[in-house]
């Protein structure tokens, strides 16, 4: 199963970024939680509707669960419709590599 | 075609409605006929202050909405990509696709786009258009969008074409802001009139307001209401910008506290009363300019 988690930035050190429709890039770890890649948010500055579509995005990638700040209700109901499991973690400090070592402690 | 004078403000609470109703309150005693419009559809409120209001009409408002039929559907995106809104969610590998109503704004983009007949229209209630009668000669027509709504620019459009275009002078009683419904108030207005409070709030927004009317070329002018509140700051902007003072309407806790019972047109304090005579004349000057335009374009 794949993760996401929601970042500011392209990389490991980058920080978490706590919102979910808004976050600038989304870096999706493999079943065995390892950095796979990172995608953009294309749709970061996008009027309305930026939660729906980065909830839609979730489903077309395949992804099981998603680590970020908060989720949307339009976001929260297309998660919920396909089993995504949304997990809230409100430490803005943290960065995409301190929740990666989370799960190697595990 | 009677006269159209919108009266906006960008911040909110500074006095449209309280100005609305009173020139609308001034015209009704002249004999005048005269129609105000409420166009704060997200909070009527001019019906508040006018008691002998009867209704006439009612009208209900709907938007079109449209619904993807996934027997048809192809799950090709191109409706999602038409959409300026990001209301269509469609998911090819998972076989979804579905229309967000509270996202969609009616535009029928995604109609043109599907090419496969999958998509149709039905009907959703945004709001109501309610219209009034005091008296002969005075109207009240307001606009009340439905709770959980976001369609207020096109309950104000179909607001706007539920009144009858006769009489003598339409009043719109803006919304706050200087967004989409605002523009749709204020955009067909032969006048608008500005109202500003002297705080550093209320000089702020109505920059904001300023640059708004100048960039759709409306003429316009200022109130300045609750004077003595605040500082001077607003004087000098308008001198620097060359912008017209119409009126000055003094602070007052009096009429305050009659606002909050919903009388104050009728216990309206003298230096209050003063301020909305000399604006009535103001306006009643504009309307005869804009007559005497019409018959030399004539």
């Amino acid at each position: 199963m794949k993760t996401v988690i929601t970042a500011a930035g392209n990389t490991a050190d980058s920080a978490f970024d706590r919102r979910f429709g808004r976050g600038a890039w989304f870096c999706v770890l493999n079943a065995s939680n390892q950095i796979e890649e990172f995608i953009e948010n294309v749709l970061v500055e996008a009027s309305n509707g930026a939660g729906t579509k980065a909830a839609e995005k979730m489903v077309e990638l395949g992804i099981g669960k998603v680590i970020s700040g908060d989720f949307g209700p339009k976001a929260k109901d297309l998660l919920d419709k396909f089993e995504i499991q949304m997990v809230i973690l409100q430490d803005e400090s943290l960065t995409v590599q301190d929740i990666v070592n989370r799960f190697q402690h595990e | 075609m009677p006269y159209k004078l919108a009266i906006a403000s960008g911040k909110g609470g500074t006095g449209k409605t309280s100005i609305s109703a009173n020139l609308f309150h001034q015209f009704k005693q002249a004999g005048r006929e005269v129609h105000l419009v409420d166009c704060d559809v997200e909070e009527p409120n001019a019906l508040l202050f006018q008691h002998a209001a009867c209704l006439e009409s009612e009208k209900g408002i709907e938007q079109l909405i449209p619904a993807i039929d996934t027997d048809r559907c192809t799950f090709c995106r191109k409706c999602a990509e038409y959409c300026e809104y990001n209301a269509i969610v469609v998911i090819p590998p998972v076989k979804f696709a579905q229309v967000n109503a509270s996202l969609c704004h009616s535009c029928g983009a995604c109609l043109v786009a599907c090419t496969y007949g999958a998509i149709s229209e039905r009907p959703e209630p945004i709001g109501a258009v309610h219209h009034y009668k005091l008296g002969q000669l005075a109207h009240l027509t307001e606009g009340r969008l439905r709770i959980g709504s976001a369609m207020q620019t096109l309950l104000i459009r179909e607001l706007k074409k539920a009144i009858s275009p006769l009489g003598e002078v339409i009043l719109y009683d803006a919304p706050p802001g200087t967004s989409c419904p605002v523009v749709e108030t204020i955009a067909d207005a032969d006048y608008v009139i500005l109202v500003t409070e002297p705080t550093r709030f209320g000089v702020n927004d109505l920059k904001l307001m300023v640059a708004l009317v100048r960039k759709l070329n409306l003429p316009f002018g200022v109130v300045i209401n609750k004077k003595g509140l605040g500082g001077s700051e607003v004087y000098s902007y308008l001198e620097k910008e060359h912008i017209d003072l119409l009126a000055e309407i003094p602070f007052s806790r009096e009429f305050a506290s009659g606002y909050a019972r919903g009388n104050f047109l009728e216990t309206l304090p003298v230096e209050v009363a003063g301020g909305y005579a000399g604006l009535l004349e103001v306006v009643q000057h504009k309307i005869k300019e804009h007559e005497g335009d019409h018959r030399t374009q004539r």
